[in-house]
């Protein structure tokens, strides 16, 4: 045990700054790709960085990790000061970085057991008091009685745990994620989820989460920061980054509809499209002002264009009304348990069907729908 | 125990089936492989074997030769691993560099290697001269045999451990340093383990080599029965020997085959229960 009270001198020595959570600013060149971000990370907070393939997630975490060479920019970790462009590199054994990636990437020749302990021995615990620790955390992430087995013996779900608990064995000072559901299927991820979640208060550690799907966003982070081409686009809580995006594309990331526009009145948004939507909720919008409107593409009711009378007959010559409007089928593409509609009228807009309400509706390209939104299923806000 | 996909075991899948005429090509590198060997099995005295393998002098021609090989094997693995090491790790240009350095012993004829290693540590050589002053002469001693040996083997070891190495990447040694390993836990515990196998084939192709080693030997250590004769070149004298019996060197080659084969099978049976 002495060598976990070591580790803890070891974290306080550096700490002129009160910070005690990860910070870093760095700026990497690779190959064309520039990466230019900074985040800051609580003690006790999970940031989720989202962003598509090839926007720099990986490369952030790689070199907060140390595996990659900082241009500029430094490093900070408790007050700790890691690494950054002259001051010089903590080795990457000092860091005490925990990084989980996609892949579990266990030593093949390692038992689980072994594995896990493999961070105690090599920080100078002896190899029983390893042991002994390694599996404390086995049974911590469900994996009791899979001491021995070797990690090809392992199933992927169970791999990954196995790293999640040597990745924790390790005692790390800040634990980076970077996509470490991905790999692993349905049921799996679920597990793996719900486990890094019932660890994330305890650890008090910062935690960074690159990912790709806002799921993992929703469900572990309390804060998201939006990585696109390699810089930081939009950074706050949840809710607000996912919940109302600021970009369209935010808004694909997260699957939802945001309609940019002027406002017509306090709760409703007319697009430059022609799109007129009203929320339920006024939110204080400024008539004339530019503003944007957000909803779910599932949330949107579809009919055959033909089928009734035409949409929102009440509305006054010339001006769509509220919430309704209609258009022809330009593109069909399926989504998990239903199709997705655009329309030609409306080339930003998805609307997402059931499959069964798709069969109803005979869809294809070219055909007329009229589409209706709930003012409850539309938030507003203005933009800028 | 289960383990990872075998390769489906017993014929050749329907779906690599090959144009039947290549048996005919196979058939015949498999006969200029097997067909001379079997020829020294046909021509030996079979009631002169025991006397001539049990004899004093191949008694000890064998002894010396799997001692020294044995040695030469050692050297190679210390001193093989980190170069292996170096070149896998080393960038592009200098990497195929070294390796062409390095495999140049294997495409030399042994005989150059003898004399290169004379020019070096001979008597007059750029090292021997030096040596001498100490009192010490290598050329013509076990040692001599042992160098010659590692000479021409370490490029074998070189190679397959650096292919190792290469295959097992620096994935895992990157995540062992981020658990707090430091470079020597790291080599000791992840890099060496995971280029087990290589190394042990490496070894085994190195022995083997070493055990067969005749040209450099012959130059460089000479041939004294006892402290340089090896079981190559007590064949090769017993083979121009006068008075012995040429039916005394085939023995000693049916010996040095069947130690060779050991070695193989010997390999085969750890490879099998190799981790991973």
């Amino acid at each position: 045990m002495s060598a976990a009270a070591e580790r803890r001198t070891d974290a306080s020595a550096a700490g002129a700054a009160p910070d005690a959570g990860l910070v870093a600013e760095l700026e990497v060149e690779r190959g064309g790709f520039r990466l230019d971000a900074a985040v800051a990370v609580g003690p006790d907070e999970v940031l989720a960085v989202l962003g598509p393939n090839g926007s720099g997630k990986s490369t952030l975490l790689a070199a907060i990790a140390g595996h990659v060479p900082v241009d500029r920019g430094e490093v900070r970790v408790g007050g700790r000061l890691l690494g950054g462009a002259g001051a010089g590199e903590v080795p990457l054994a000092a860091r005490r970085i925990g990084l989980l990636g996609q892949q579990a990437l266990l030593f093949p020749h390692l038992s689980a057991l072994e594995n896990v302990a493999f961070g105690p021995r090599a920080q100078g615990a002896g190899r029983r008091d390893a042991r002994a620790e390694a599996a404390g955390w086995l049974e911590r992430v469900g994996l009791a009685g899979f001491e021995r087995r070797r990690p090809a013996e392992l199933s992927g779900g169970q791999q990954q745990r196995v790293a999640l608990a040597r990745t924790l064995a390790a005692r790390p000072a800040a634990l980076l994620l970077d996509e470490p559901f991905a790999a692993l299927d349905v049921e799996a991820a679920a597990g793996m989820r719900r486990l890094v979640r019932e660890h994330r208060a305890a650890l008090g550690i910062p935690m960074l989460l690159v990912t790709h799907d806002p799921l993992d966003a929703l469900v572990l982070a309390g804060r998201a920061a939006i990585l696109q081409a390699g810089r930081i686009v939009d950074e706050g809580p949840i809710a607000r980054v996912l919940g109302h995006p600021r970009t369209p594309f935010i808004a694909a990331l997260a699957g939802v509809d945001l309609v940019e526009g002027v406002a017509l009145d306090a709760a409703t948004v007319r697009s430059d499209g022609g799109l007129v939507l009203r929320a339920a909720e006024p939110a204080g919008l400024v008539t004339g002002a530019p503003a944007s409107a957000v909803f779910a593409p599932g949330s949107v009711h579809v009919r055959a264009a033909d089928a009734g009378a035409p949409a929102g007959g009440a509305a006054a010559a010339g001006e769509p009304s509220a919430n309704h409007w209609s258009g022809t089928v330009a593109s069909l593409e399926p989504t998990g348990g239903g199709v997705r509609i655009v329309t030609a009228e409306q080339p930003g807009v998805a609307v997402d069907v059931p499959t069964a309400a798709a069969v109803a509706l005979d869809l294809e390209a070219g055909a007329a729908l009229a589409f209706r939104i709930e003012p409850a299923d539309v938030s507003v806000r203005p933009l800028g | 125990m289960t383990r990872v996909v075998h390769a489906p075991r017993g014929g050749i899948a329907v779906a690599g089936r090959f144009p039947g005429w290549l048996y005919l090509p196979a058939g015949l590198g498999a006969a200029v492989l097997l067909l001379p060997l079997a020829a020294l099995l046909v021509r030996l005295d079979w009631a002169g074997v025991p006397a001539a393998i049990t004899s004093p002098e191949a008694l000890q021609a064998l002894g010396l030769s799997l001692a020294t090989a044995s040695w030469a094997t050692l050297a190679c693995i210390v001193l093989g691993v980190p170069l292996a090491l170096v070149i896998a790790r080393s960038g592009r240009g200098t990497a195929a560099a070294l390796r062409t350095l390095v495999t140049l012993p294997l495409v030399l004829p042994p005989l150059v290697g003898g004399i290169a290693l004379l020019s070096l540590l001979g008597r007059t050589g750029l090292f021997g001269e030096v040596l001498a002053v100490w009192g010490i002469r290598i050329p013509f001693t076990t040692a001599a045999v042992v160098i010659a040996q590692v000479f021409v083997a370490l490029p074998f070891l070189v190679i397959s451990v650096e292919g190792a190495l290469r295959t097992a990447g620096t994935r895992f040694e990157g995540v062992a340093a981020g658990l707090g390993a430091g470079r020597f836990t790291v080599f000791r515990r992840i890099t060496l383990p995971l280029v087990a196998p290589g190394l042990l084939a490496g070894a085994v192709l190195c022995f083997a080599r070493a055990l067969g080693e005749f040209g450099a030997t012959a130059l460089f250590a000479g041939n004294a029965a006892g402290t340089t004769r090896t079981m190559p070149l007590a064949i090769y004298t017993a083979f121009n020997g006068a008075g012995v019996s040429e039916d005394t060197a085939i023995a000693l080659s049916l010996m040095l085959i069947a130690v060779a084969i050991a070695v193989l099978v010997l390999m085969r049976g750890w490879r099998a229960d190799a981790p991973r």
